[in-house]
């Protein structure tokens, strides 16, 4: 079925086709749609699973992993400050191993208060164990969520969804809903608890044994790197959409790459297009799987990193993961701040003229 | 690429409207899309938000600042902002209005001009939601007539939104009035 959805819309219907079977949330703000529009499938009885309303994110997630320790297939969503408050309890998820699903729509964080979209509140949380993927359109949303449920419970870590708050959250494009079937098999952890066979879990560990554990989470990641690719052909074969670590855009002949994440990544292909006509071999790189970061093709190539987001004191966070995976030269554009509008124009003008390595803050310098 | 701004209060409808129209786009085999422009959200507040319709997949996010179309629904934002800001030449202005005089600002001269009353439309129905008429779907109504979607589109899209049939009715209503 085709329909017009938003892309908070997108993963609430993508959670309900998913049969997820515990769904927490904190309903008050930075909350969107997503649970709302869950809430409404539970309450109606479109769907058939629990739905706790807690009282903060902290305990949200908690409550999250809470239902999948005891092997049920869990999702919460939330924003910005909500992330930020829920950060302890998604250490612990990683640690603990649990495949949960989690929608973030990516908003600024504050002070100055902001709302609109920023992906620095998601990127803060690059470290705590749990995959990223960055979606740009509402399809790509639902079909995220879908294969993020197969990857997670294929690795037993965690996956967080992002998609830009209100331009891509509230925004309406064309979704084909498409039931999952077999593809997303029922979750089968394999350390759940049983109450037939109790154990306990998450006693006090010496160095020895929490140095294996992290260690493990570290192979897990390696091994979502390889699962992922699996999982995306798979659903490419049964659902004719294709999907992969990065998105690539004319960058088979390109001397110069552009590359972002989210929406703005998306009309980058706008540029690309513009830049051609005027002789300016551009490409477009689109990076979809933040975490584990996937190896790029930059050889020869003048590397424009536009990043939504900064690391105060090193400049943009994906120009740094970039640096560090590929021995080359960044130029690298602060773009988008706070939901600074950057429209295709924009970034043509910015690529026509980036030097060979540096950074620009647009609006500011 | 077709674009569209629309320039609305805060409860009036505005973003659905901005919806509907990108959903009659689609029902037609088009791509749409429809965003609105959030600033602090409260009742009353001017609000605008966007629709983009092509016979291609958009990759387009940014905001819509050169429309073929600008439609307000409330015509006091035109004594606070020049809603025709960026509109192309000869672009098609929509007002909802009851005042003709609102239209003859020379600013307006080069562009095309509709009007229609679809307040009035909407009070006559009795399609009222917290006090304020209902402008959504009879502007979608005027939107046809216009040629933006076809009216049996704009009819399909508003019965896949609201059940009460008057909805259609006011859309009907508004394509039949609108001056050109």
């Amino acid at each position: 079925m085709k329909k017009m959805a938003t892309g908070n819309q997108a993963v609430a219907f993508a959670v309900k086709e998913s049969d997820v079977e515990v769904i927490a949330a904190y309903p008050i703000t930075p909350q969107t749609e997503v649970v709302e529009t869950i809430a409404s499938f539970v309450e109606t009885k479109k769907m058939d699973a629990s739905y706790i309303r807690v009282e903060s994110e902290h305990s949200a997630m908690a409550a999250c992993i809470g239902a999948t320790a005891s092997g049920a297939r869990s999702f919460t969503a939330t924003s910005s400050h909500g992330l930020l408050y829920m950060h302890e309890m998604i250490h612990w998820a990683a640690g603990a191993r649990l495949p949960i699903v989690m929608a973030n729509v990516n908003r600024a964080v504050g002070p100055a208060w902001n709302i609109w979209a920023e992906h620095t509140d998601s990127l803060s949380q690059r470290d705590t164990g749990w995959m990223q993927f960055y979606a740009a359109t509402v399809q790509e949303v639902y079909d995220t969520v879908i294969m993020s449920y197969k990857l997670a419970e294929k690795v037993n870590l965690p996956a967080m969804v992002c998609l830009d708050g209100f331009i891509l959250s509230h925004a309406i494009q064309p979704l084909e809903i498409t039931p999952p079937g077999d593809f997303l098999p029922p979750i089968n952890l394999p350390h759940a608890l049983d109450t037939k066979n109790p154990m306990s879990y998450g006693n006090l560990t010496a160095a020895n044994d929490y140095f294996k554990f992290r260690h493990g989470m570290h192979m897990a990641m390696q091994q979502a790197n390889k699962e992922a690719r699996t999982i995306e052909n798979e659903f490419a074969q049964r659902f004719d959409r294709k999907y992969g670590p990065v998105m690539e855009y004319r960058t088979d002949d390109a001397d110069t790459a552009i590359v972002g994440m989210g929406t703005m990544a998306r009309e980058a292909e706008m540029a690309v297009d513009l830049l051609r006509k005027e002789g300016i071999k551009a490409g477009s790189i689109r990076i979809r799987q933040f975490r584990p970061f996937p190896k790029l093709n930059l050889e020869n190539k003048k590397v424009i990193v536009f990043d939504r987001d900064y690391s105060f004191g090193a400049g943009g966070i994906l120009a740094q993961e970039i640096r560090f995976h590929n021995d080359v030269p960044v130029y690298n554009v602060i773009a988008g701040l706070g939901g600074q509008d950057v429209s295709f124009n924009m970034i043509a003008d910015l690529v026509r003229r980036a030097k060979a390595e540096g950074e620009f803050w647009l609006g500011v310098d | 690429m077709l674009e569209i701004r629309i320039h609305s209060r805060g409860g009036q409808g505005g973003v659905t409207a901005s919806k509907l129209l990108a959903q009659a786009a689609f029902l037609e085999g088009k791509y749409g899309t429809a965003f609105p422009l959030y600033g602090a959200e409260r009742r009353g507040a001017p609000v605008t938000s966007f629709t983009r319709i092509s016979d291609q997949d958009i990759k387009v996010y940014s905001q819509v600042y050169n429309p073929d179309i600008v439609v307000v629904l409330d015509d006091s934002i035109m004594d606070l902002v020049d809603v025709t800001e960026g509109l192309k030449e000869n672009g098609l202005l929509l007002v909802n209005t009851q005042h003709e005089e609102k239209l003859k600002d020379p600013r307006y001269k080069k562009f095309r001009i509709a009007r229609v009353n679809v307040t009035d439309i909407a009070l006559s129905l009795g399609l009222v939601l917290s006090g304020n008429p209902i402008l959504n779907t009879p502007i979608l109504g005027a939107l046809a007539k216009l040629g933006v979607v076809k009216l049996d589109s704009a009819e399909k899209a508003i019965k896949d939104m609201f059940d009460d049939e008057r909805n259609v009715k006011a859309a009907r209503e508004a394509y039949a009035k609108v001056i050109v």
